[in-house]
């Protein structure tokens, strides 16, 4: 019963927060300067023309009419038109979906990696000059965003050590045989492995200048509450076993240690997500936040509205879950 | 030999926390310097072309000219003089928009925290609407609105930023709440104002400054990508996000068009970061 | 020849106080000995360092440790590990807080029979369930696959204790093994220990501080103050005469055993002194020698 109804508040909430993104970013765009229909026309368009399209788009109706046209289309899985593309917004986001997906949660599988291991040798080696230089290096990489760390990258392997390629998806003149967007999962199921070479090649900098961040803070959470689990009983009982120090780390502790931090990261997730925009630009990646600036310089209200509600669904959705996990795990907790 | 190692180490994080603020802060007092007195530092005039002298590369390589100490961009710009006239957008971004969201966002969560009732769940729920949007897309998008330029910018990130401070001071401010001078300045007979003002805020103002000065490197990040997607200020003024934009593009024939506005940027924003983590150090009694 | 032989042990925080002066005791091949001393006395220091689970701020400064004829002391660690592994097993006192809570009860009990001693997974498991039947739990199979968490305290420290016996060790140490239960329990637990220890003919080493505890279980006895062994007797001779002064107070102290009317008594401060002044004498002839 608790169960439930901590659900149900979680799912009004979150209902609440997309209501209000919706109408903030159907406002805000709508004071934006400059005419859509009169980018898109060639010059030496006429007022009738300006008009007539603006009519097709809907965009000579009031604004609260044009809303509630919007809204009801939404609730019908109806995004509208992109004005640039003229294809349907919808479409265009759940093409662009997979890329960004793909590039999130290597960047997040990276991330573990990386923390995980700063975790791990900090506790191993705590209280010397190893833990000494994990915790400075953590703390750098804490320090700076994503965005300059995908900077350093593309002079480090890109133009130092020219290893990685620094734009696009995948080399543009492979034949790609993708029936999906989800380019590098469909490569290893194709057993393409070709292909998936060369798209991690490509998604490697991007990933590891999303990753940095959050593995200094996994890294961080994590040697603190492996340190903290170090000096329980058990694993001083498991040390009288025979044990050595690094398979006690691994078999006693890590697990133990590793629930706490794994909540947390579920919400550094979603700021994760937030950050492929700006690194998908840098690296030309062809995800959604490239396609959502190209959207926003093109004045392509329809398409804007139906990124921006995609990125909020995700983020409460990763939060809800995340959320929704902890009470389920919650009860085993109690008893640790 | 532990309890020594134990205090030695103890000691030496200390003198590593201290030389760690001290390095901070003297970078950017440098650099307060640089921008104030920018036109008389700069070697050139940062926005004179000189198509002759295009990818002019730095003092110690080849082909260098003299007075182009850090080379020159494909227009023949000199980098030194644009690093040195960027730093002004860059802090007055900083400073400006830094104490701005500083301002709103802590009192909105102090009366969130200290309030509670309606006045929290309002800020709260917009809190979480706010966490919805992906900040990058939403200053952009904001810029768009309002146009490029300096105040602009100040704008974009008072309005996205505002919730960094309002969590985590709604979060402190709860929790002092729930202590037990807060009751006592209560039955002692001070106003829920009073109260607020007296006795909550100098308990969360250290935190605030911490958070203010995370901010501050923040801000000047978000200039650098407005700058970088051609957002910011008019293209021609000196930004360092600017100039990483266009050193991007030509990283491969002209790499130090990228790499000294880069490095710079790295900097300022570690220094911004140190300060604030250094400054948490100081105020708090138990060493991490 | 005893099993356990510690020679001389001296423990100290680094660079800091002493924690251990000089102590030497034995434990004979089946032998239970008890070791009774005020907390912050050294009594669990010295099962600690028998065990190898010393925490990193303390350091052995001087003394042997004879495992079966071996010095622990001068061996390098992995070997010091598996020989600890093999020969010795520790019963901890919080039976709360040392079972791991993400593992199920069944691999707690076996692991050191597979991963250290090399058994088969199906020996061990038959090994845990007839652990479990000796130590009068029912329904072994379920309580093998259970959590932690899904089990009293007085069937977790049955478990603990069925673990300690799993790999037939020559060598257990108590560390007061019911001190964190229920009366009601304590006394089931420590006959149970004495069974067991009887049962498979273990030494124990039982560290406690409670002396009705050792009338029961202990043959033989360390009175330690300040880290020091200030006597060293047979059970039967302590109840009858203790020797030393604080040893003599420490049972007057004691309520049950001489007048239960008379309520708990403090050791008398005259009796604290002198032993405080031995200890100060001992720290004396340790800086000059």
């Amino acid at each position: 019963m608790p169960f439930l109804r901590i659900l149900f508040v979680r799912l009004l909430t979150t209902a609440i927060t997309l209501a209000g993104v919706a109408v903030i970013v159907f406002f805000v765009i709508r004071v934006v300067p400059g005419n859509p229909i009169a980018m898109m026309l060639p010059p030496g368009a006429t007022e009738e023309d300006i008009a007539r399209l603006s009519a097709l788009y809907g965009l000579d109706k009031p604004m609260i009419t044009q809303f509630g046209i919007w809204i009801a289309g939404v609730m019908q899985g109806d995004f509208g038109t992109s004005i640039t593309t003229r294809q349907p917004v919808l479409n265009l986001v759940l093409g662009r979906l997979p890329a960004t997906l793909e590039l999130s949660i290597m960047a997040l599988v990276m991330a573990m990696i990386l923390g995980g291991a700063a975790a791990l040798t900090g506790t191993r080696f705590r209280g010397g000059r190893t833990e000494g230089a994990i915790d400075v290096a953590n703390g750098m990489a804490l320090s700076v965003p994503d965005f300059l760390w995908g900077l350093v990258l593309i002079l480090l392997f890109g133009v130092l050590m020219p290893v990685f390629h620094i734009s696009g998806r995948v080399t543009p003149s492979l034949d790609l045989p993708f029936t999906t967007n989800f380019y590098l999962f469909e490569s290893l199921i194709r057993l393409r492995f070709d292909l998936w070479a060369d798209l991690v090649a490509h998604m490697f900098m991007p990933a590891l200048a999303l990753a940095i961040p959050l593995a200094a803070i996994i890294g961080q959470l994590l040697k603190q509450s492996l340190k903290e689990t170090m000096n329980l009983d058990y694993v001083t009982l498991a040390r009288t076993k025979g044990y050595g120090e690094t398979r006690v780390i691994l078999r006693e502790a890590l697990r133990n240690a590793a629930l706490p931090t794994l909540t947390l990261v579920g919400v550094q997730f979603t700021f994760l997500i937030g950050g492929t925009v700006i690194i998908e630009r840098l690296f030309s990646y062809e995800g959604l936040g490239n396609m959502a600036i190209d959207a926003v310089i093109n004045r392509d209200l329809p398409l804007i509205q139906g990124i921006v509600i995609l990125f909020a669904v995700i983020f409460t959705g990763v939060n809800l879950i995340v959320d929704l996990l902890y009470t389920v795990l919650n009860p085993r907790l109690r008893h640790g | 030999m532990a309890e020594a190692k134990a205090i030695d180490g103890r000691s030496l994080v200390r003198r590593r926390a201290g030389l760690r603020l001290w390095l901070s802060a003297s970078w950017l007092g440098l650099l307060c310097l640089v921008a104030l007195f920018a036109p008389w530092i700069a070697p050139k005039d940062p926005l004179a072309q000189d198509l002759f002298l295009g990818r002019l590369p730095p003092f110690w390589m080849p082909g260098a000219e003299p007075g182009y100490l850090l080379g020159t961009d494909s227009l023949g710009r000199d980098v030194l003089s644009r690093i040195v006239h960027g730093a002004r957008v860059a802090l007055a971004v900083a400073l400006i928009a830094g104490t701005i969201t500083c301002l709103i966002g802590a009192t909105l969560g102090l009366l969130a925290g200290f309030l509670r009732g309606w006045v929290d769940m309002i800020i709260s729920r917009m809190i979480d609407i706010w966490m919805a949007f992906p900040p990058v897309l939403f200053s952009i998008l904001l810029i768009a609105v309002l146009g490029p330029g300096l105040v602009s910018i100040i704008i974009a990130i008072v309005v996205i930023d505002w919730t960094r401070f309002a969590r985590v001071v709604r979060a402190e401010a709860m929790a002092q709440g729930a202590m037990d001078y807060v009751a006592s300045a209560r039955v002692a007979g001070r106003g829920r104002p009073g109260t607020m003002v007296r006795e909550i805020l100098p308990n969360v103002l250290p935190t605030i400054v911490v958070l203010l000065t995370l901010e501050m490197g923040i801000a000047v990040i978000v200039e650098a990508i407005l700058s970088f997607v051609n957002l910011s200020i008019s293209t021609d003024d000196p930004t360092w996000g600017g100039m990483i934009s266009e050193g991007r593009t030509s990283v491969h024939q002209a790499w130090w068009v990228l790499v000294f506005p880069l490095v710079t940027l790295f900097l300022t924003v570690l220094a911004f970061s140190q300060l604030g983590e250094g400054l948490k150090d100081r105020f708090d009694p138990v060493l991490r | 020849m005893s099993f356990l032989s510690i020679r001389n042990l001296s423990v100290r925080l680094k660079k800091g106080q002493p924690l251990l002066r000089r102590v030497s005791l034995d434990v004979s091949a089946g032998e239970v000995r008890g070791l009774v001393g005020e907390s912050g006395a050294g009594k669990s220091m010295i099962g600690k360092a028998v065990l190898g689970i010393l925490p990193p701020s303390i350091e052995v400064t001087e003394g042997e440790i004879l495992l079966d004829g071996v010095d622990l002391l001068r061996l390098p660690p992995a070997l010091r590990r598996k020989r600890i592994g093999a020969l010795a097993a520790l019963i901890p006192q919080d039976p709360l807080t040392a079972l791991n809570p993400s593992h199920r009860i069944g691999p707690q009990i076996t692991d050191r029979l597979v991963d250290i001693l090399g058994w088969t997974r199906a020996n061990a498991d038959a090994r845990a369930r007839e652990l479990l039947s000796e130590v009068q739990i029912p329904d072994p199979d379920r309580v093998l696959r259970s959590y932690p968490h899904e089990l009293s305290g007085g069937m977790r420290q049955r478990i603990l204790i069925a673990s300690a016996f799993a790999a037939e060790p020559k060598l257990i140490v108590a560390d007061e093994p019911t001190t964190a239960l229920d009366v009601t329990v304590q006394k089931q637990i420590l006959k149970l220990i004495a069974g067991m220890q009887t049962r498979h003919g273990t030494a124990l080493l039982f560290v406690t501080h409670d002396l009705g505890v050792v009338s029961k279980v202990c043959q033989k006895l360390s009175v330690l103050y300040a880290g020091m062994v200030v006597e060293d007797t047979s059970v039967a001779d302590f109840f009858a005469a203790p020797r030393h002064a604080y040893s003599a107070a420490l049972l007057a102290a004691t309520p049950k055993y001489t007048d239960p009317a008379a309520g708990l008594q403090p050791v008398p401060e005259a009796v604290i002194a002198a032993v405080q002044a031995e200890v100060a004498a001992f720290d004396r002839r340790a800086a000059h020698g």
